[in-house]
């Protein structure tokens, strides 16, 4: 018997009971989500050791080799994504105990917050594409609730605006689904997969691979559909800042537009697909960053920051080699850590300064240590300092397009780093180097629980660069990768459990 | 919100019980006939919003009755998970179907089914009920302003 159902149980159950038990003590909120999210955690940290494992809900056994049931399916990708979403999910709420007394009602606060985790959980678990859709919509839902959970004017514009791009995301990939049901005959991914490769990759399979990608990339804010993200996450509470741009548009973004079209579509070989996906990356990395440089506003300067590097993530699963994948999927896991933790930053100096002008700010390094230290350490591991984890990801990206010898998006790499580095210099030397401020010399540090959050998030930022020692390697890295680059092994692993 | 006029509160007494009993009817055969929790929770909150278009708002004491239906929402949709998490408690898989089956055709028959389909029922409707009820407070209050 296996547990994976609980990392989508576990969730629903804990924001269910929240409203039933959430009014009956003020600390039980609290207690009750951070006991969720921590057993989300060790659950997470023992699923390393499971191996490939397939669960199928309600007890339905496949009926001559066509499953008939739903399928959870945890291979090494699920794995490192769970990992990701999990771990800073348990940070993010340990993080909002503090930070959300400044809101009123935290039980709907955790009700949403968990119902996202438990959409997230969904989404990476499932082995059947309507459920991902289902589960994609329940995590998206709840996070254009707490897009808006602030209810002044500028957080429900950004929340308006983001979930009419949602759901227009969502379109698409339910029209997707409809297509690829009618070609195949069925909705479980490993038996779609099977039917593809028989049917071979004609003209249908593109088209559906064409609407996944704009669903899936409007939701991980690629390019030409990014116009959303950096109005909503900014607006959001910082904890949920962190939680929309370091690990949801991964999760149902990233995470599902590489299982829709690597593992069951099989275009992961198909080298027209991948030059698009190289393109889309190039552009989205390239423009975030320049626009990036403009911001005056701290947590939009990040949300731009976000779309530049989901770019790298996107142009190192377009190379389409095994160093590629690799690389893509450490950044990924690196971008989750550093972009959190920035945003947790930025919570940090609103809680105490009340401000996200970044002109307005100077010195705060000197009465907030410990996020000052901690932004630095981000700062510079995001922009790629050696021997900071952002650093060995950036550096497997460029040699994985240097040895795909695509050298114009390797040089182009490099002359984004630089820039990425330009604007985290800039926010370093705005907000937390120079003289203090007049209006600031009263401000303290942010509360303890707010301060273990960041030290933890910083501890990973700066360690995360073990996970390349061949033995660790193993473990973690190395089965997502081998999952994506035989994108087709998927459907005889599942169909043969 | 104001009341409608006598002719429309005698006749929603009247009717409003039959709508009621309508709505369990359609929960309970979930698994017999066609509808369930989702349709029954449905015509179970048409029931009480029926009632308080008739009544009016004014007379209602809406805060209460909106606590009350978010939390039989959120107790609709714990059966339904617990019941889900059952198979999980017993050692076997999410959602199975533990429960004796019984006859097919006969009202206790198909299991868990007609427990989730009370499950559901309930969250269907309190959660339609609530999402009404909060839409006649704003209203009220935008009228006020």
């Amino acid at each position: 018997m296996n547990l994976i159902v609980l990392f989508v149980a576990i969730p629903l159950g804990a924001a269910f009971l929240m409203p039933l038990l959430g009014r009956v003590a003020r600390k039980i909120p609290d207690i009750l989500a951070n006991l969720a999210n921590f057993s989300l955690l060790v659950l997470a940290l023992l699923a390393t050791k499971q191996g490939l494992v397939v669960y199928k809900i309600g007890g339905w056994e496949a009926v001559g080799g066509i499953p008939i049931g739903i399928y959870l399916v945890l291979d090494g990708l699920a794995v490192l994504m769970l990992l990701i979403v999990n771990v800073i999910g348990f940070l993010a709420t340990f993080y909002s105990v503090a930070y959300m007394e400044r809101y009123t009602d935290k039980p709907r606060y955790y009700t949403l917050f968990l119902l996202m985790i438990a959409g997230m959980n969904g989404v990476i678990l499932s082995g059947d594409m309507f459920n991902i859709f289902v589960f994609m919509e329940i995590a998206a839902i709840a996070s254009y609730a707490l897009v808006a959970f602030g209810t002044e004017a500028e957080e429900l514009e950004a929340a308006f605006k983001y979930q009419v791009l949602g759901t227009v995301a969502s379109c698409f990939i339910l029209f997707g689904i409809a297509i690829a049901y009618s070609l195949t005959g069925t909705l479980n991914m490993a038996d779609m997969s099977r039917v593809i490769a028989q049917q071979g990759i004609g003209t249908p399979v593109f088209f559906v691979g064409t609407l996944f990608l704009v669903g899936f990339g409007l939701k991980a804010a690629i390019m030409p559909f990014h116009a959303w993200l950096p109005d909503a996450h900014p607006s959001a509470p910082a904890p949920i800042s962190a939680m929309l741009s370091g690990v949801l548009i991964k999760a149902i973004g990233v995470y599902a537009l590489c299982r829709v079209l690597f593992n069951v579509l099989g275009l992961g070989k198909v080298s027209s697909f991948l030059y698009i996906l190289l393109v889309l990356g190039t552009l989205s990395m390239i423009a975030g960053s320049l626009l990036a440089l403009g911001q005056r506003d701290f947590k939009r300067l990040l949300a731009y920051s976000s779309i530049s590097q989901i770019g790298y993530i996107i142009l190192a699963f377009g190379l389409g080699t095994p160093l590629g994948f690799l690389g893509g999927l450490f950044h990924l896991l690196n971008h989750a850590t550093f972009k959190s933790l920035l945003f947790l930053n930025s919570g940090a100096v609103v809680y105490s300064t009340g401000n996200r002008d970044l002109k307005k700010m100077g010195g705060l390094s000197q009465r907030m240590p410990v996020t000052g230290t901690t932004s630095m350490i981000a700062s510079m591991s995001i922009s790629g300092i050696p021997p900071l984890s952002g650093f060995w990801s950036k550096l497997i990206i460029i040699i994985a397009a240097i040895q795909a010898q695509q050298f114009i998006f390797a040089l182009l790499a490099v002359v984004v780093s630089i820039i990425t580095l330009a604007y985290y210099l800039k926010v370093q030397k705005l907000a937390f180097f120079g003289k203090l401020g007049e209006a600031w010399q009263e401000i303290k540090e942010v509360p303890a629980v707010m301060c273990i959050s960041m030290i933890i998030l910083a501890v990973l930022c700066v360690g995360l660069g073990i996970l390349l020692i061949p033995g660790i390697k193993a473990v973690i890295l190395d089965p997502a990768v081998e999952v994506l680059y035989n994108g087709a092994r998927y459907a005889q692993l599942i169909l043969g459990s | 919100m104001r009341g409608m006029t006598l002719i429309v509160k005698t006749i929603t007494r009247l009717i409003v019980g039959l709508i009621f009993l309508y709505g369990i009817y359609i929960v309970f055969h979930g698994h017999l006939t066609p509808g369930g929790g989702f349709a029954g929770g449905i015509i179970i909150a048409g029931a009480f919003i029926l009632l308080v278009l008739a009544e009016g708002s004014e007379e209602l004491s809406t805060e209460v009755k909106k606590w009350r239906a978010s939390l039989f929402e959120s107790l609709g949709i714990f059966i339904f998970w617990f019941l889900a998490m059952l198979g999980v408690f017993a050692g076997t898989f999410f959602f199975l179907n533990l429960l004796p089956k019984g006859k097919p055709l006969e009202l206790l028959s198909a299991g868990i089914i007609l427990p989730c389909n009370i499950g559901i029922g309930i969250e269907v409707g309190a959660a339609l009920f609530a999402i009404f009820i909060t839409l006649a407070v704003l209203k009220g209050k935008g009228d006020k302003e």
